[in-house]
């Protein structure tokens, strides 16, 4: 292993994490093992390591080091480089921070929260993954993980309004809602990016786009990266403040709605001035208010919980009441909802390539899901599950079908611009 | 001073003091640590902290449904030299005369014949957890020396109190000394290791419980 690797730094940064409220999870864990049967990664490959509770060794053998009352008589080694290079895998490529073992831990212990902590502290020690690595400086640097600039920017916004002739404000001066995108959508699934702008519209909702912050995803936070997770929640409300906006919007994006609705008070240092939406609770709502006019589908679809916006976000409700009525043909997964599988590719191991091998692996369980719900297409809200779900789809070459929530419910629209800009 | 003496007076009165610093110390580490307060903004309608986090100490006592059958073996056998200890520590007669002549407090036993099936069964339970232990390769891989030395200061009191108790091997005082140093070895050792979960577990699931619930999430 190279001599840069700053250990100290890495130890320090682990107490640091410790005080603040995890120490308590570094001591707990009693190595029942249960937590293991949690995981996708254990699940679909049957190596011991991808163990939750082997994960949290390297904060426990930090906070043990310093902490434990007997450590005097020499009895709590040190964190050595060679741990920090074994464990490196096990943190980044091999957790989607998706809180699956937090849920069954006998103990109550937050694995996923550890594991996203940890990767700090590898982060100070200038390890982790230089591709997830590069996407969080992308992000800081250019606007965006994918090189998305205001500019270009700008240019797709201009041609998803050409091809799919809908209305899309950006740089409105005023608005009561701003609507953040993943670059995923941007560059990948600009159909989805024309979805949300079809419905806000239906809707006569009040809302804009913004170049002064327009990235929803947040690689910073994904990749330990906190300086970087604090410019992208700076960036958003800086926008927010600049048109007024009393909601933000976020896209189907898991980790982003994670990374704002939940952590980015804390980041920014203050309340954050504005509420946030997933984009689902923000359908949810218009539904509720009977502004939403829907024509059912009879396809037999299943959906897929991202696991940042149900099981770690607390919206699951939501997609099910946008169904409800619509989707007259729904099919659940079982175990679905807060206690759903990964798809194998969130917190950032899908920006991780040499975690491909891995993904696929973990997809079977997905694959294997869907099928026993013989469902034809598999939904979701997350445009970070769907690249992950069609790249192990590619690998598998699985028959099954999938698709975007707000796609659908944008394609079956009673009354398709009938009412484009109706203020209310 | 006899041995027996000896465990019954200094030795267990120092274990016990050792037991009540250790924890005090360790649990005040923890929880006097600067909690940094949470700024979003709680979901409509999520409970209040303190409500959220002993709901969550309750429910994880019992396993999550979808999970049932994932290690069913260790979940059973958890509740089973979970809940022997229990019996034994305080449903048997000469324990809890013995909790009486220290905190003045008593209440009704178990007949002893019961509670000597009970340090039966619960032996062969913490014997079946080892060599599950040894053998699960999940549990291997986790397994650290601390989890062998906490089996094993918690399994020698229960066979040096059946040998006490069954009058073999050696003299009925030596046997209860023996038992007694065991207990303090115990207690002593408690607040070092992972047999520190006895008081951990209401922290981290209550932890866990007011911040999943401040999302909203269910768990
Ligand atoms: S958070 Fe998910 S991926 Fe990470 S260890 Fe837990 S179950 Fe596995
Ligand atoms: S379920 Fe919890 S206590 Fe058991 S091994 Fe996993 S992390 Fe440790």
């Amino acid at each position: 292993m190279s001599s840069d690797v700053d250990i100290n730094a890495a130890a320090g940064k682990f107490l640091k994490l410790a005080e603040g409220h995890l120490a308590a999870y570094a001591e707990a864990c009693v190595k029942c093992g249960q937590c293991a049967d949690a995981c996708h990664f254990y699940v679909a490959s049957g190596d011991p390591r991808y163990t939750p509770a082997y994960k949290l060794f390297p904060m426990a053998k930090a906070v043990r080091r310093q902490k434990w009352p007997l450590a005097w008589l020499g009895l709590a080694p040190r964190l050595t480089r060679d741990d920090l290079a074994q464990w490196e895998e096990l943190l980044f490529d091999s957790c989607t921070l998706c809180g699956r073992c937090t849920i069954v831990c006998p103990m109550g212990i937050d694995i996923a929260g550890i594991v996203s902590a940890s990767r700090q502290a590898f982060v100070a020690a200038g390890l982790g993954p230089k591709d997830l690595l590069q996407a969080a400086d992308n992000a800081r640097d250019k606007g965006s993980p994918l090189g998305v600039t205001p500019s270009v920017l700008a240019e797709r916004i201009d041609w998803i309004k050409d091809e799919h002739e809908v209305e899309i404000p950006l740089d409105k001066a005023k608005a009561g809602i701003l609507l953040t995108l993943s670059s995923v959508e941007l560059m990948k699934y600009p159909d989805s990016v024309a979805a949300m702008a079809k419905l806000l519209n239906h809707a006569g909702v009040d809302w804009t786009l913004s170049s002064k912050g327009y990235e929803a995803t947040n690689f910073g936070y994904l990749a330990g990266e906190m300086d970087i997770a604090k410019v992208m929640v700076e960036r958003i409300t800086a926008a927010a403040e600049a048109v007024g906006a009393a909601t933000v919007v976020i896209p189907e994006c898991g980790h982003a709605y994670g990374a704002l609705r939940w952590s980015g008070a804390n980041l920014l240092g203050r309340p954050l001035p504005y509420e946030v939406l997933h984009i689902t609770e923000m359908l949810a709502r218009l539904k509720r208010a009977g502004r939403l006019k829907l024509r059912p589908t009879e396809a037999s679809i299943t959906y897929h919980d991202p696991c940042q916006i149900s099981r770690r976000g607390g919206a699951t409700a939501e997609a099910r009441f946008l169904l409800d009525g619509f989707a007259t043909d729904f099919r659940e997964m079982s175990p679905t909802g807060n206690y759903n599988w990964c798809c194998g590719g969130g917190g950032g191991v899908q920006a991780i390539g040499r975690a491909a091998e891995l993904r696929y692996q973990a997809f079977k369980i997905k694959m294997d899901q869907v099928e026993k719900t013989g469902a034809k297409t598999m939904i979701s809200a997350c445009s970070n599950c769907r690249l992950t779900m069609d790249e192990s789809k590619e690998h598998w070459k699985w028959q099954g079908g999938l698709g975007s929530l707000v796609e659908l419910i944008a394609d079956h629209l009673a009354e398709p611009e009938a009412k484009p800009a109706q203020a209310r | 001073m006899t041995l027996l003496d000896a465990a019954r007076g200094p030795v267990l009165q120092l274990a016990l003091a050792i037991f009540a610093f250790g924890v005090a110390w360790r649990l005040s580490s923890l929880l006097l640590l600067p909690f940094a307060r949470d700024k979003s903004l709680p979901r409509t309608g999520a409970p209040p902290a303190a409500f959220a986090a002993l709901r969550e100490i309750l429910r994880r006592s019992w396993p999550q449904k979808s999970f049932g059958r994932a290690s069913l073996f260790m979940t059973v056998n958890s509740y089973v030299f979970h809940l022997g200890l229990a019996l034994i520590v305080f449903a048997f007669a000469p324990h809890i005369l013995f909790i009486k002549s220290l905190f003045g407090v008593s209440w009704g036993n178990l007949p002893n014949n019961v509670i000597y099936a009970v340090a039966v069964v619960t032996v062969a339970s913490l014997a079946a957890a080892l060599i599950r232990r040894i053998s699960n390769p999940v549990q291997r891989i986790i397994s650290t020396f601390d989890d062998y030395v906490a089996w094993f200061v918690t399994l020698l009191p229960v066979l040096t109190g059946l040998a006490a108790a069954s009058h073999l091997i050696a003299r009925y005082e030596t046997l209860l000394a023996i038992h007694i140093l065991s207990v303090a070895l115990f207690l002593a050792w408690l607040p070092f290791g992972k047999l520190m979960h006895a008081f951990l577990v209401f922290v981290t699931r209550g932890m866990t419980g007011a911040y999943l619930s401040r999302r909203g999430a269910q768990l």
